[in-house]
């Protein structure tokens, strides 16, 4: 079913130059050449009735409901299938169109339940309508005929079903599957009578390859294909646009809404990043905000050991303040800090890195972003200019050749990988760079032209061995380098790549990757076309993650592939708001829009608006607050929307300075692995329960809207004001468009944005500005940022975790399409139905020789620590590496990893851990302790009986 | 401007409690860390210089000062030359402010 607040105009919008007119029923039209009559009729509020044409999909033609009459023209041709030309003269009306329509809909009728009344798409059935509009009012053919009506209802996936007693054939689903998704699950099985919709081949959709990212659903105009949410609820009655808060791609969506209860979220067509596609997160795996899971009231205690008491706000804050202040009092200003997340809003990041310069009076403040993107931030800093991606989404649709390195985006960033994958099936080109063998590598229709099969944790052998082969066979876009770049830098950095032990011949040992393919992907890039580089935490995970964003930013500015549509360096983010909190200045040295807080004239610009003296020295990133810890130097932390315990490397490492300190507040929606050591909990509220901003991977700030009210009576960011308002440093927001309008005034890449105008244009690209009035889709056109851009030399220094006898394999983590990060949100919804556990994946070769058997458990030893996994016996790993996923805190991934780190950002080395892995018959050590303190957690939990969220 | 923020209270007790079980080795990883990535630079000037500028732009003044007290009393303690020369240079000035204008690192 479409968005009940959407019009659909019936077929694709056609972008040209050219305009035509025409007539339609005496009215003159003039749309763009390539719009079909049909979208012409539309845009001038002639309906044409339509069953299998919808806007969201290309003409189809096979419904014949759309027939029209065309002046010269022989027949009745289909209005969705039939281009404008100039002076045509269009009729949609008459009596011949009019006894053929009901023809249509009559046999349509004839076999299609009588239901309407009890029928979950009564009221926004297109079947229904148009049995209306073309005046159906006798069905002459009976229902005693062969028919399908007892076809059986396929109830396999969670979330929706499928019915198929109600479906036309008019393969609107089948279409979605293939154009829009790209995944080819659904098809149209036999011919004549006997077709029907088949997911794979005849089976049901859960067992089908089938992602449910639900645009099946959307484009179905009958109840056939039905949010089970839907069918439950019935029908919604308003709908609110907000962003998704899932990953970087930042979907906008509408959430249609039966007073606060949300019915379905379904994609905005008119979303800049998503036009009108999902994910199975984005749609469908909202259940977590009111699970019974969510803590709704605040709850202090003195020491980790004692039992959760629920007390009222007053008291929650005001203990939380007065032992900040103690702690302060006793240890020292620098003893305390905060931690915000990429999973909070622009203005609850903000507001959070403003009470700990301003109201805690240092610079302790960090973020996310530091253990995944913030070698990215660096990078490209220090050689374009600013800390951010350089084009929007779209551009990707003007690539030629596309080389994703380190990401996975079927599974990372889907939404964003069904446009790169629509590209691809127009003939751009694909070199993946990755250890693993992940989907993109070969999709339907879609095969890499070179899969570059590196070791973990040699990206930047390649990179330089890649910048090799461009210097040495004379593939330098020499005038753009000439014109655009510091010449010494690049000489220098040229010098650098063409010695011969940077060659892809002298490297082969050391990524092996064979030489060929590597001076196969270096010409494609270089000469392919518009070449566009795609990476994610693949790239930025390692100890030289800052040197490989710099690698990449090299490659992309000697093949002139920066500053136009089509190109760029692009990194894929992981969440949906790491781009903005970095923006809004979490990083312990920097104030917002990336200022360090030594420069002086900034200082002075955010002392007088903030009313007081602020620090000029940097602050403790999070891996220092653990060591600082250690030291019993850091006692108090406030934590917002993030789960250190369980998502940050070396686990026994992290909750040992946890359990070292005295004051730990974490503001979530769940008793998270962090909040298990924590003394004050404050619960959070979900993106449905706020007002803000996110921004996307693109630069792209869009809006989040309250749909319902906080569980917990604040929201975030009221909560945060309620803190410093306590420790002494007063905050008066009354909404959080205040705290963007303060944003704006002090950020020169924000000062054209606020609420109004986000509104106004939907979302905008920063930097939006006097010079960008509307934002700023492509970066560094004309100029870098930074003026001229910087060649920097990336030496390859072998990651310290090194494989020996006693831990031979490389383990290297990942994602998985229906379970998000810590899966603190999907994990408490139906996605469990695809992934119930991380699974650790094994070369055949590897596991052979240990004896280890597909779902056998394996104990994964590190330097670190151990845990124990079930295999997954599988070639997509290389032998001598194995992966798994971090999704699940019981799985212990982050035991095993250890604490290297990128050299400038000490963003740590997820992606490359030696480990041993052996068949074992239990837990390990560490699983049976974790388990333990879980358990009395939640039983020191459940003393506080009456903090859990009960659905009304 | 609030008078009882919580930061204006006590820099008098700042200095308080830096006395931890005191390990510095994660700080010289970390130095040694950021002198393999300047120590590809071709002129030995530009490699000290940008290790120092790092170090002075991201690492707290009480990082700093305690790799320095741990050169002090523990001779080149495992810390590479280039580093070493920067953290030198870094404590010779003791008010040094890292150079957040200069685009280089």
């Amino acid at each position: 079913m479409l968005s009940i607040a959407e019009k659909d105009l019936g077929t694709p919008k056609r972008e040209s130059a050219e305009l035509v007119t025409l007539t339609i029923d005496g009215q003159e039209v003039t749309v763009p050449a390539g719009t079909s009559v049909m979208r012409a009729a539309a845009l001038s509020d002639v309906k044409i009735p339509k069953l299998c044409a919808t806007e969201q999909l290309e003409a189809f033609g096979s419904c014949r409901l759309c027939l029209v009459q065309i002046e010269g023209m022989k027949g009745l041709p289909a209005s969705c299938t039939t281009p404008v030309a100039p002076g045509m003269k269009v009729t949609t009306q008459n009596k011949q169109l009019a006894d053929i329509r009901r023809g249509v809909m009559e046999l349509y009728i004839s076999d299609h339940p009588l239901d309407c009344l009890t029928c979950p798409a009564n009221g926004h059935c297109e079947l229904q309508d148009m049995a209306g509009v073309v005046g159906l009012r006798e069905v002459r053919y009976g229902y005693e005929g062969a028919n399908h009506l007892s076809a059986e209802k396929d109830t396999s996936n969670p979330y929706f079903t499928f019915d198929a007693s109600k479906c036309i054939v008019c393969s609107r689903c089948v279409r979605a599957c293939d154009e829009q998704q790209g995944t080819f699950a659904l098809t149209i099985q036999n011919r004549g009578f006997e077709s029907t919709v088949s997911a794979s081949q005849n089976v049901p959709f859960m067992d089908s390859e089938c992602v449910s990212c639900g645009a099946c659903v959307q484009a179905c105009p009958t109840a056939t294909l039905s949010e089970k949410s839907l069918i439950e609820n019935g029908q919604a009655e308003h709908s609110i646009t907000t962003t998704c808060a899932y990953c970087g791609v930042g979907c906008s969506f509408r959430a249609e809404m039966k007073g606060e209860e949300v019915v379905r979220m379904v994609p905005n067509m008119d979303g800049h990043a998503n036009h009108g596609h999902s994910c199975v997160k984005g749609r469908f795996a909202i259940g977590y905000a009111t699970h019974s899971d969510r803590i709704v009231k605040p709850m202090i205690r003195s020491k980790i050991t004692d039992p959760w008491r629920e007390v009222s706000w007053e008291e929650a804050i005001g203990y939380a303040a007065s032992e900040l202040k103690r702690i302060q009092a006793t240890y020292g200003r620098d003893s305390i800090g905060g931690i915000t997340s990429s999973r909070c809003t622009n203005e609850e990041t903000y507001l959070v890195q403003k009470l700990v310069r301003a109201g805690f009076g240092n610079n302790n403040v960090d973020t996310c972003a530091r253990v995944c993107h913030s070698p990215t931030g660096y990078g490209l800093k220090n050689t374009l200019g600013e800390s951010a991606g350089t084009q929007n989404f779209d551009s990707v649709m003007k690539a030629d050749v596309i080389f994703v390195i380190g990401a996975n985006p079927t599974d990372g960033h889907p939404v964003f990988a069904s446009q790169m994958k629509r590209r691809l099936r127009q003939g751009a080109k694909l070199i993946v760079a990755d250890p693993r063998r992940i989907d993109l590598v070969r999709t339907p229709h879609i095969e890499a032209e070179q899969h570059l099969k590196l070791r973990p944790g040699t990206n930047v052998a390649l990179i330089n061995s890649l910048a090799h082969v461009i210097v040495a066979e004379g593939l330098v876009k020499e005038d753009f380098v000439r014109a655009r770049c510091e010449m010494p830098s690049f000489e220098k950095w040229r010098n650098f790549v063409a010695q011969e032990r940077n060659s892809p011949e002298a490297m082969e040992a050391v990524t092996g990757v064979p030489a060929a393919d590597v001076r196969a992907a270096a010409r494609l890039y270089a000469t392919g076309g518009n070449g566009a580089i795609y990476y994610g935490l693949g790239v930025t995970e390692h100890s030289q993650g800052s040197t490989m964003v710099m690698g990449i930013a090299n490659l992309a500015m000697a093949t002139g592939n920066v500053g136009r549509e089509g190109v760029g360096v692009n990194p894929l983010r992981g969440q949906n708001n790491v781009q903005g909190s970095c923006d809004m200045g979490s990083f312990p040295h920097e104030f917002p829009g990336y200022r360090h807080v030594s420069d002086d004239s900034v200082r002075a610009l955010f002392e007088d608006a903030w009313g007081m003296k602020l620090l000029g020295e940097p602050g403790l990133r999070i891996p220092n607050m653990f060591e600082a810890a250690l030291d019993g130097e850091f006692k108090g932390l406030y934590i917002e929307g993030e789960d250190i315990a369980q998502s940050d490397p070396n686990t026994q490492h992290v909750t040992a300075a946890l359990t070292s300190m005295e004051c730990i507040i974490v503001q979530d929606l769940f008793l998270n692995e962090s909040a298990k050591f924590a003394h004050v909990f404050l619960p959070g509220s979900s993106f449905l329960e706020k007002d803000g901003t996110f921004t996307n991977a693109e630069r792209r700030i869009s809006p989040v809207r309250k749909v319902m009210k906080p569980k917990s009576g604040y929201a975030d960011w009221e909560i945060t004001q309620l803190l410093s308002n306590a420790v002494g440093y007063p905050m008066n927001y009354t909404h959080p468009s205040e705290i963007m309008d303060e944003i704006a005034r002090l950020t020169p890449t924000f000062t054209g944005v606020s609420f109004d105008r986000i509104d106004e244009l939907g979302s905008i690209q920063w930097p939006c500005n006097a010079e960008h009035p509307e934002g700023t889709p492509t970066m560094h056109i004309g100029e870098f940022v930074r003026g001229k851009g910087k060649f920097l030399v990336t030496e390859y220094v072998p990651t310290a975790e090194k494989v020996n006898a006693r831990y031979p394999l490389i383990l290297t983590t990942g994602r998985i399409l229906s379970q998000y990060n810590v899966g603190a949100q999907t994990r408490r919804t139906e996605n469990n139905a695809w992934h119930d556990e991380d699974r650790l994946e094994i070369h055949p070769q590897d596991a052979e020789d240990r004896g280890i058997a597909e779902g056998d458990w394996v104990g994964i030893e590190s330097r670190a620590g151990d845990t124990v996994l079930r295999a997954r016996v599988t070639e997509r790993v290389q032998p001598g590496v194995v992966y798994t996923t971090f999704h699940f805190p019981e799985s212990g991934a982050n035991v095993i990893t250890t604490d290297n780190s990128d050299w400038a950002t000490n963003c740590p080395e997820y992606k490359v851990t030696a480990v041993q892995a052996v068949r074992v018959s239990q837990p390990s050590e560490w699983q049976k302790r974790f388990r333990e303190f879980s358990e009395t957690q939640e039983t020191l939990l459940k003393s506080a009986a009456d903090v859990m969220f009960v659905a009304k | 401007m609030s008078n009882d923020a919580v930061a204006g209270k006590d820099t008098a007790v700042a200095e308080h409690g830096s006395e931890g079980h005191g390990t510095s080795e994660h700080l010289v990883k970390m130095a040694n860390d950021i002198g393999h990535f300047f120590g590809a630079e071709p002129e030995r000037e530009d490699a000290i210089a940008g290790i120092a500028n790092h170090i002075a732009k991201f690492w707290t003044k009480r990082m700093r000062d305690k790799l320095t007290a741990h050169i002090k009393s523990d001779g080149d303690a495992g810390l590479d030359e280039l580093p070493r020369e920067a953290l030198r240079r870094l404590a010779a000035q003791p008010a040094a402010q890292p150079a957040a204008k200069q685009a280089a690192h």
